[in-house]
């Protein structure tokens, strides 16, 4: 359908994935090793996080990104993202990925699933870069990297019509059709059903533009208004916010893609207390997230301590916990007669599987043969990933 | 407000619903007391045939392919039913082309590929939009903004496009036929597009556009056409009524707190031969929300009146297809994104 979905897309898991990470990479560590946690310095997390930035940002990777193109597979996303967090000293085994790639999609398909309008997807991403480019504010080089990209962004997305942005959001929804898993975060927030379904509202602001439903006009021939009726809604609507802001930086308006792992201050720790995450307003029920910490600490156990040092060493010390986290995360589908819910990812096209496929051994190349560029073109992702060698 | 309709037996479809524009379409087949749906899943349409006794469903699935070409499938974007008065055609729109099948969904007698470019273009090329039009015209849409008509003999596969309207510039999303049965009426078929802006089409040998109406810079994403009364869902969840002819706003409701994705009518709702005629209107909604309304025409004073009748919360749904299963509006079907099963209402 569209071809303008890669960079949002990217952009916005990226988004999630360097919330999940910088949360992870902040958290004191409650489990008993001592030497797990013990690399990691305020130093470190900065130096990861500036490393997974710069790749994100730069302007080949979102050039290429913005080259119109059909929407990656699953796979073949996963690939790309995987190895932007690897342009960083950290390394995550296949199983961590996994969970972390579980925990990205969900994070984004709520909030497209939840975006009141489509032009609020671009809100959205935007609030993802407000946040990235907080996490960096040290680096102003790479603070100016990111407003390059949003100002590539603007232009690319700002003259679209409400249609093109709506068919850009149903290829993005075609993406993560069917992907039920269930989040611990969400289903304790209320804001995801056992079954996996996201809760939809019937009550709130209508998006901007749009008028508070319960009123019918009547005009005769001459376009005069005769009557008007009003006749109930069902939900408790209210009119509409301000509109959210579109330039480099300003009030989005919506909480959609803002960062809902942010750090509590040290003394915030204790989990009964409320979070305060710099100031901002979170979502409306979700006062103290006892569980986002976790929920993080499982992925921490996941991802185990890792050298700074070695890069090549991919760290073995993963526990048994990760079997306890599956299957808390699996879904259990038991919405009747549908068993669609699985902890897998579904790729939606059988084509695009075969060429991730034979993508994948082209990729699987690559890391053995450092420097060499893959000489075939045409493949997704192929082009990208052989340009990401050369960041 | 009384409990106009109830929650029926659910159909269980394979695959989920997309999120797609009018992604539900019906098909009743009084003579074998069965009737069709259909809901699209990405690559794939969802066709079951349910007996009205309910005891009987049959599914099968439908893949666009281009011509003849088993390898290469391509999303859909919408699938409908053509009714004319010879034979039934489901016809399928894509982003390589338009298929058009016998309505069982059994053989394929129709191919018409889009010309795709060579490289892909930042604008998406797709079909959507799809009307059967008087005796024998099917007219489809296209992300050019372009009508397709096609020409289509009694039986046989002997289709040949015979037109090409150009009049919008943005995607069709959207197209509806005059579905009263009134030969009067003078505008045969309305064409919706991304900006909102309507056009009114006399069909025939040559297709004659009667009225452009202009959009407000908003997608209308459903339309439909009633004894000469256009009917539009925008994205802003307004429904706004205009005068086909003459382009006449008639009526404006703030209908919906999200993106409209579905209108139908019932075109028999009142009793026959009463005035004046009550249709009944379905509109349907991202925001979880199923209307039901009275539309009344007055002839003599070429007034519409719109009272709401009914709403029904299809809780947690986005809902993109919504339809109902009879032509007095006794009964509904309602599919949403996500959703593997055709939820169904009737009235109490």
């Amino acid at each position: 359908m569209s071809q303008r979905t890669l960079p949002l897309l990217i952009i916005n898991l990226g988004g999630e994935m360097i919330y999940i990470l910088d949360q992870r990479l902040r958290a004191p560590d409650e489990s008993d090793e001592k030497t797990q946690r013990g690399c990691w310095t305020e130093d470190d997390r900065k130096r990861v996080m500036n490393d997974i930035v710069s790749t994100m940002f730069s302007k080949v990777f979102l050039e290429e990104l913005l080259r119109p193109q059909d929407l990656y597979s699953h796979r073949a996303l996963r690939t790309v993202l995987t190895r932007i967090a690897h342009t960083s000293i950290m390394r995550l085994n296949p199983a961590s990925m996994d969970k972390l790639y579980d925990l990205m999609t969900m994070a984004f398909k709520y909030q497209l699933v939840l975006c009141p309008r489509p032009q609020d997807l671009l809100l959205i991403t935007f609030n993802h870069t407000d946040a990235i480019k907080e996490l960096v504010k040290d680096n102003p080089s790479l603070v100016n990297q990111i407003n390059e990209a949003q100002r590539l962004l603007i232009e690319v997305y700002t003259p679209l019509s409400d249609g093109e942005l709506q068919l850009i959001r149903h290829t993005l929804l075609l993406l993560f059709q069917d992907m039920q898993i269930r989040v611990s975060i969400f289903l304790k927030e209320k804001i995801q059903n056992p079954n996996g379904h996201f809760v939809l509202q019937t009550s709130g602001p209508v998006p901007y533009g749009f008028q508070v439903p319960g009123l019918i006009r009547l005009f005769n021939a001459k376009g005069r208004e005769v009557t008007r009726t009003r006749f109930p809604s069902g939900g408790s609507y209210t009119s509409a916010l301000n509109p959210g802001s579109l330039d480099l930086y300003g009030d989005r308006v919506t909480l959609l893609g803002t960062n809902m792992y942010s750090t509590p201050s040290p003394e915030d720790m204790n989990p009964s207390s409320t979070n305060t995450s710099r100031g901002k307003p979170k979502q409306a029920d979700s006062t103290p997230n006892p569980l986002a910490t976790e929920e993080l600490n499982l992925l921490a156990k996941l991802m185990g301590g890792m050298e700074v040092q070695k890069l090549s060493n991919v760290d073995a010390a993963f526990r048994v916990n990760l079997l306890a986290l599956n299957q808390e995360e699996e879904s259990s589908g038991t919405s009747e007669g549908t068993d669609q819910h699985s902890s897998a990812v579904i790729n939606i096209q059988a084509t695009q599987d075969e060429l991730a496929s034979t993508e994948l051994a082209r990729i699987a190349e690559e890391f053995d043969e450092e420097g060499n560029q893959t000489e075939e073109l045409g493949n997704k992702g192929d082009d990208l990933l052989a340009m990401m060698d050369e960041l | 407000m009384a409990k106009m309709y109830h929650k029926e037996k659910s159909i269980q479809i394979k695959s989920s619903a997309s999120a797609l524009y009018n992604n539900l379409s019906v098909l009743r087949i009084a003579p074998r007391c069965l009737t069709y749906f259909t809901v699209v899943h990405a690559n794939v349409v969802n066709m079951v045939s349910a007996s009205w006794d309910g005891l009987n469903y049959s599914h099968r699935q439908l893949q666009s392919k281009e011509g003849n070409v088993a390898t290469s499938s391509s999303l859909i974007m919408q699938a409908a039913w053509c009714v004319l008065p010879s034979r039934d055609l489901l016809v399928l729109t894509s982003q390589k082309g338009i298929q058009m099948y016998e309505s069982d969904g059994s053989i394929m007698v129709y191919w018409h590929a889009l010309e795709t470019p060579e490289t892909p273009t930042a604008k998406a090329v797709f079909a959507r939009g799809i009307a059967a039009v008087r005796e024998k015209f099917i007219c489809v849409g296209v992300s050019s903004g372009s009508v397709l008509v096609f020409d289509v003999p009694s039986k046989g596969s002997n289709i040949t496009l015979s037109e090409v309207l150009e009049e919008h510039k943005e995607a069709i999303t959207d197209m509806a036929s005059e579905c009263s049965g009134n030969m009067e009426c003078i505008g045969d078929l309305v064409s919706a597009d991304d900006s909102g802006l309507l056009c009114v089409w006399k069909s025939g040998e040559d297709f004659q556009l009667l009225n452009k109406i202009p959009g407000f810079d908003t997608s209308c994403s459903s339309v439909k056409l009633w004894k000469g009364t256009v009917i539009a869902g925008y994205g802003t969840g307004q429904i706004r009524l205009y005068e086909a002819v003459t382009g006449i706003l008639h009526a404006e409701v703030n209908a919906h707190a999200r993106w409209i994705y579905s209108l139908d009518i019932a075109p028999f709702t009142g009793l026959v031969g009463t005035e004046p005629c009550i249709q009944s209107l379905l509109s349907a909604a991202e925001d979880s929300w199923v209307r039901v309304w009275h539309l009344s025409l007055t002839p003599e004073t070429n007034s519409v009146e719109m009272e709401h009748m009914y709403n029904e919360c299809v809780t947690d749904m986005q809902i993109c297809g919504a339809k109902f299963c009879d032509g007095d509006g006794y009964a509904f079907a309602v599919t949403g994104y996500d959703l593997s099963e055709i939820i169904r209402y009737t009235q109490a």
